[in-house]
């Protein structure tokens, strides 16, 4: 089975994070940038695959130079190498155009099975999974909480509001995950050794026949305005209990016409 | 007047409230037009109330295919309905499924997708609030048709009568949109308390709360105020509350009319799921705990004393 883990470099989201002023992109250059969290669920889930069925993982990213921290960091976890999709012109690419080359990469690497986090922290727009699949004519098989493998036969279950869905279709498709399906493991010091020497192919916008005109600035089809800080909330009034906090609490509640 | 085409969302017979804030929302920009996307049989129970709330026309979808299959048939009805119609934008929920049936639309169309829009001006610049909550963005899509994804509790619906005319769509659904089959949907007893990421207010449980069995001192406060029940990430890894009632960076993000968060210290990863709820109290132990932070009433004390005392308070004033 071949198995492509879809990966994102993201500022961290446990740090403060900016937007630059200048041209109103993520500001990475200032920040803790770190695999986008729910992807850690997506590696140790095409591991897992990988260990009962056989196969091979490989780490797909699109992103600077700086997020081949990020592919070895994935690589020290377990798969076997890794794609980086790299070219000048991606900056400003919006979700449609990332859509566009991540597609272009997996045409090409043919896999049996994407596997990819539900969300990123940064943008949030839980897009890119469908986005994929229609472009690729595949199946999507989206916001798994459970993977199931029989044969070609892939069946997830579905977080949804009112509790899960069980949907299922045949390889290939697209599988993204949430933090509810597993618990990643930490690399080990072999594995960190051993990921610097897996290959990691870098590819073009040209190697992918791809436009320069189709994604960055000139392709992205969305565009930020302008952007400010929201108003930091600020602290309001803070009593400590000497025995009719819960009576406090409850004024304030009617006083705000809670109750 | 163009029509601005509204994804309804719906659980069961009954229309969320995300649906009727887009049906308001949607005012701005042209006639708003609800579609309905499901099974056969799913838009006659909600037709009246999205008539109440300005809904012009109702554009029914219904097909066993769309009930079916994930996203894929509803995106590809939506699709062709917007070519036919020519809307002046086209909104829809931000859950799970609703970005999802956008990022579909977005790629059949060749058109940008905005994703957690709370406001849209006449204009169609958007406004998006991001990076949990620190950040307002003002953004655009080129062209002449915003794809929008909006986020549950953005606005108050307001009532407006719509004629409400049924005008039944078509559905061809390619065997490409049925390649991801639905075999069962299994509901989880949730009891009868609203939905967390539509309730007007949310009380949360966090690591203060210490087990599984001192939740019920949350779901008692929750039920005396008729709101919806959380957790923070620490409360549902220990395993003290399911998953799918995890609110922050993780989990479902909430901007409730009043947050209260009980034995939840106020880590970033939190905030970033409810630090956009109009009012916040907060009870913990304490002092230093940043959800004091962004609290406008904030205890410092043992929530085992001051959950029950609040709640026998709450009793005795209803």
């Amino acid at each position: 089975m071949k198995i492509v883990v879809l990966v994102k470099q993201v500022p961290d989201s446990g740090a403060e994070r900016n937007l630059r002023p200048d041209d109103n992109t993520v500001d990475r250059s200032s920040a803790n940038n770190v695999i986008n969290e729910m992807d850690e669920y997506a590696i140790e889930e095409a591991l897992r695959l990988q260990e009962a069925h056989g196969g091979e993982v490989t780490i797909l990213t699109m992103g600077p130079e700086r997020a081949s921290e990020s592919i070895r960091k994935a690589l020290s976890m377990g798969p076997d190498g890794a794609v980086h999709v790299l070219d000048n012109a991606l900056s400003g690419t919006d979700a449609l155009g990332t859509s566009r080359v991540l597609a272009a990469a997996l045409q090409r690497i043919n896999p049996d099975v994407v596997l990819c986090g539900a969300e990123s922290t940064d943008a949030g727009g839980q897009v890119l999974p469908h986005m994929l699949a229609e472009r690729l004519g595949i199946a999507a098989l989206t916001g798994a909480r459970k993977l199931t493998v029989e044969g070609s036969q892939l069946t997830i279950e579905r977080q949804t509001e009112e509790g899960y869905e069980v949907v299922t279709a045949a390889t290939p498709a697209v599988v993204s995950v949430w933090d509810t399906i597993n618990e990643p493991r930490y690399p080990s010091f072999k594995g960190i050794m051993a990921a610097k020497k897996k290959p990691v192919e870098t590819l073009s916008l040209a190697d992918l026949g791809v436009s320069a005109e189709q994604v960055g600035w000139t392709g992205a089809l969305t565009g930020v305005a302008s952007h400010s800080k929201r108003p930091p909330r600020s602290a309001g009034q803070k009593v400590a209990d000497s025995g009719e906090g819960g009576v406090q609490l409850v004024e304030f509640l009617t006083n705000e016409k809670f109750v | 007047m163009a029509e601005v085409l509204v994804v309804v969302e719906a659980a069961g017979d009954a229309v969320k409230k995300v649906t009727l804030e887009m049906l308001t929302m949607a005012r701005g920009l042209g006639e708003p037009c609800a579609v309905v996307l499901g099974g056969p049989g799913a838009a006659a129970p909600l037709t009246a109330k999205l008539g109440e709330f300005g809904a012009e026309k109702i554009y029914v979808a219904e097909s066993d295919e769309i009930a079916g299959h994930l996203v894929a048939p509803k995106a590809s009805v939506l699709a062709k309905l917007v070519k036919e119609t020519g809307p002046a934008a086209v909104l829809i929920a931000s859950t799970q499924e609703g970005k999802e049936i956008a990022g579909r639309l977005a790629v059949k169309l060749e058109n940008g997708v905005l994703t957690d829009v709370v406001s849209l001006d006449a204009d169609g610049t958007a406004t998006q609030v991001v990076f949990a909550g620190s950040t307002i963005v003002k953004s655009t899509v080129k062209g002449d048709l915003p794809i929008v994804t909006v986020r549950p509790n953005s606005l108050t619906p307001a009532p407006q009568a719509g004629a409400a005319a049924v005008s039944n769509v078509d559905v061809a659904v390619e065997d490409k949109d049925k390649l991801a089959t639905v075999v069962n949907r299994v509901a989880e007893a949730k009891g009868a308390r609203p939905e967390l990421t539509e309730a007007s207010i949310v009380v949360s449980g966090g690591r203060g709360v210490g087990s599984a069995e001192n939740f019920k001192l949350v779901e008692e406060l929750a039920d005396l105020l008729g709101a919806a029940v959380g957790a923070s990430r620490a409360a549902t890894d220990s395993g003290f509350y399911p998953h799918a009632f995890q609110v922050g960076q993780t989990g479902k993000t909430v901007s409730p009319q009043l947050y209260i968060a009980l034995g939840i210290s106020g880590a970033i990863q939190h905030r970033a799921g409810m630090q956009t709820s109009k009012t916040i109290v907060a009870v913990n132990k304490d002092t230093e705990a940043p959800i004091f932070e962004l609290a406008d009433f904030g205890v410092v004390g043992d929530l085992f004393q001051v959950v029950p005392q609040a709640a026998e308070e709450i009793r005795k004033r209803k």
